[in-house]
């Protein structure tokens, strides 16, 4: 479980996050949703440890993070996976050298057993006969499972993700929304994912937080999302769906 | 006010170095990641170096035979001028202006895109010290590089004197060769190597702290190749004032 207490994100002077209160559960996916500009992204990097923190505190499963020293927070990380919007893989290795990555930097294992491993991970995604290829030979949504693939390769118990569908066709965005899913559950990861896609927020929102302008706006579950009662949320919903009517 | 910016920039730069020499996670992914630099950094400037140093090696020598018209001046003076032009200036000092365009434009292009596309992010999710992952077998590659391409930098240039002397007619081989032989002062050569040195460390370190902090998009990171250029040749032309009055006088 994470939990953020009064989280409060200043850039240059202006407040990005007015102290946000939330909790992040256990074998949950997790979603972050809001406007673009709302904050998300500033709130899962500092939930992260990508930004530090200008108030309030961040617990991973009880344990302060404004407390740990450099190399706790070393070893925390060891514990966290994260999917970034780009995926972020490094162009340099080829798809099993990525995914590969984690396992040569922070375990003893033998060559075999990393590349076993890797395997497993890219199998688990569905990435099959492509451990030869660089990142840029491969298609952006299979860019996103390799990025998956790398993310789960140490057994993480948080997973964060930075917007993962967005740039794909809605097809392979389901596909990713479902793998993350899944993975979610089959680990008992906690999740914490970062969206504007109603579609993920109805298929695998379990937790739901709406940041607007900086600040939690409401908190609940898909169940309950469409009768929140928060007009900014009705408003953010009610958008998405007149353009998908339109489009109908 | 104006000395604002560039105060920042120094103290952000030692606390990058500082990162920079934190104990590797991995040894063996270390040693690894030095080889394959050395390769990238040392091996394939190998042509560049090659070529400058066979034409100005050349043209150092044509030049001076030429200024050297009086009679009363024995032509292995030009031998030796191009000997101790080579050696004092123009190996450590020019090439290492050359190899800043070459290998630090790429250093900070590759730093600054890994940046702006988030594989920085995601090696610091990792725990994965990135300064110290990206940076540190970059400098040692070229702390071990640069020494080796000044030396082969020096060999060439002076070949290509002696082929321009012979080829031109303008000295005589054999008074060539008496010329690089001539009043050698061993030291120079240390000198040249301690300067080089310095100067690949300047150029990876400060090349590696530019595409680091590269914030933006493709645009910054075309910026931050030039700057990395720039603030290098600058330094490393401070540098070579500093360590020749400290070494030489």
């Amino acid at each position: 479980m994470i939990e953020a207490q009064g989280v409060v994100k200043i850039f240059g002077g202006r407040t990005i996050l007015h102290g946000i209160d939330a909790t992040f559960e256990t074998g949950k996916t997790n979603l972050i949703i809001g406007k673009s500009g709302s904050g998300k992204t500033v709130l899962l990097k500092s939930l992260v440890g990508l930004y530090d923190i200008d108030g309030g505190d961040i617990h991973y499963d009880g344990r302060s993070t404004i407390s740990l020293n450099r190399k706790q927070k070393d070893q925390l990380r060891r514990e966290v996976g994260m999917l970034f919007q780009g995926s972020a893989l490094f162009d340099s290795k080829t798809v099993e050298e990525n995914v590969r990555f984690p396992l040569d930097m922070f375990t003893d294992m033998s060559l075999e057993e990393r590349r076993e491993r890797a395997n497993f991970c890219l199998q688990r995604v569905n990435i099959i006969n492509s451990n030869h290829l660089y990142p840029s030979e491969i298609s952006g949504g299979m860019q996103k499972r390799v990025a998956i693939a790398r993310a789960i390769a140490l057994n993480p118990k948080y997973l964060f993700c930075d917007e993962p569908n967005s740039g794909l066709d809605p097809v392979t965005a389901s596909v990713i929304d479902e793998l993350i899913s899944e993975i979610t559950k089959e680990y008992g990861i906690t999740t914490i994912m970062n969206t504007h896609d109603m579609n993920s927020v109805f298929s695998i929102g379990e937790k739901i937080i709406f940041i607007s302008e900086g600040n939690k706006a409401w908190e609940g579950s898909s169940d309950t999302i469409v009768d929140s009662g928060c007009q900014q949320l009705e408003e953010f919903i009610h958008t998405t769906r007149n353009i998908v009517k339109h489009l109908k | 006010m104006f000395l604002l910016k560039p105060i920042n920039h120094i103290g952000q730069y030692t606390l990058f170095l500082g990162q920079t020499l934190r104990k590797p996670e991995k040894w063996n992914v270390f040693g690894r990641n030095i080889l394959a630099e050395i390769d990238k950094v040392g091996v394939d400037s190998l042509g560049i170096v090659t070529l400058i140093s066979l034409f100005v090696g050349a043209v150092i020598t044509i030049q001076t035979a030429n200024n050297l018209d009086n009679p009363f001046i024995p032509t292995y003076t030009v031998g030796f001028a191009a000997r101790e032009c080579i050696i004092l200036e123009f190996s450590p000092t020019i090439i290492c202006l050359v190899l800043a365009g070459k290998v630090g434009s790429n250093i900070s292009s590759e730093i600054g895109t890994m940046r702006i596309t988030e594989q920085i992010d995601a090696l610091d999710i990792m725990g994965v010290n990135s300064a110290g992952y990206l940076a540190a077998p970059k400098i040692i590659a070229m702390i071990i590089s640069v020494p080796l391409l000044v030396i082969y930098s020096i060999a060439i240039g002076i070949y290509g004197g002696y082929l321009a002397g012979k080829f031109t007619g303008l000295v005589p081989p054999d008074d060539f060769i008496y010329g690089i032989h001539f009043s050698l002062k061993p030291h120079y050569i240390p000198y040249s190597l301690f300067k080089s040195t310095i100067f690949g460390f300047i150029i990876a370190s400060i090349s590696s702290y530019c595409g680091y902090y590269t914030k933006g998009g493709a645009l910054e990171v075309g910026k931050s190749s030039t700057t990395a250029v720039v603030i290098s040749s600058i330094v490393i032309l401070m540098f070579n004032l500093v360590i020749t009055q400290l070494i030489l006088s």
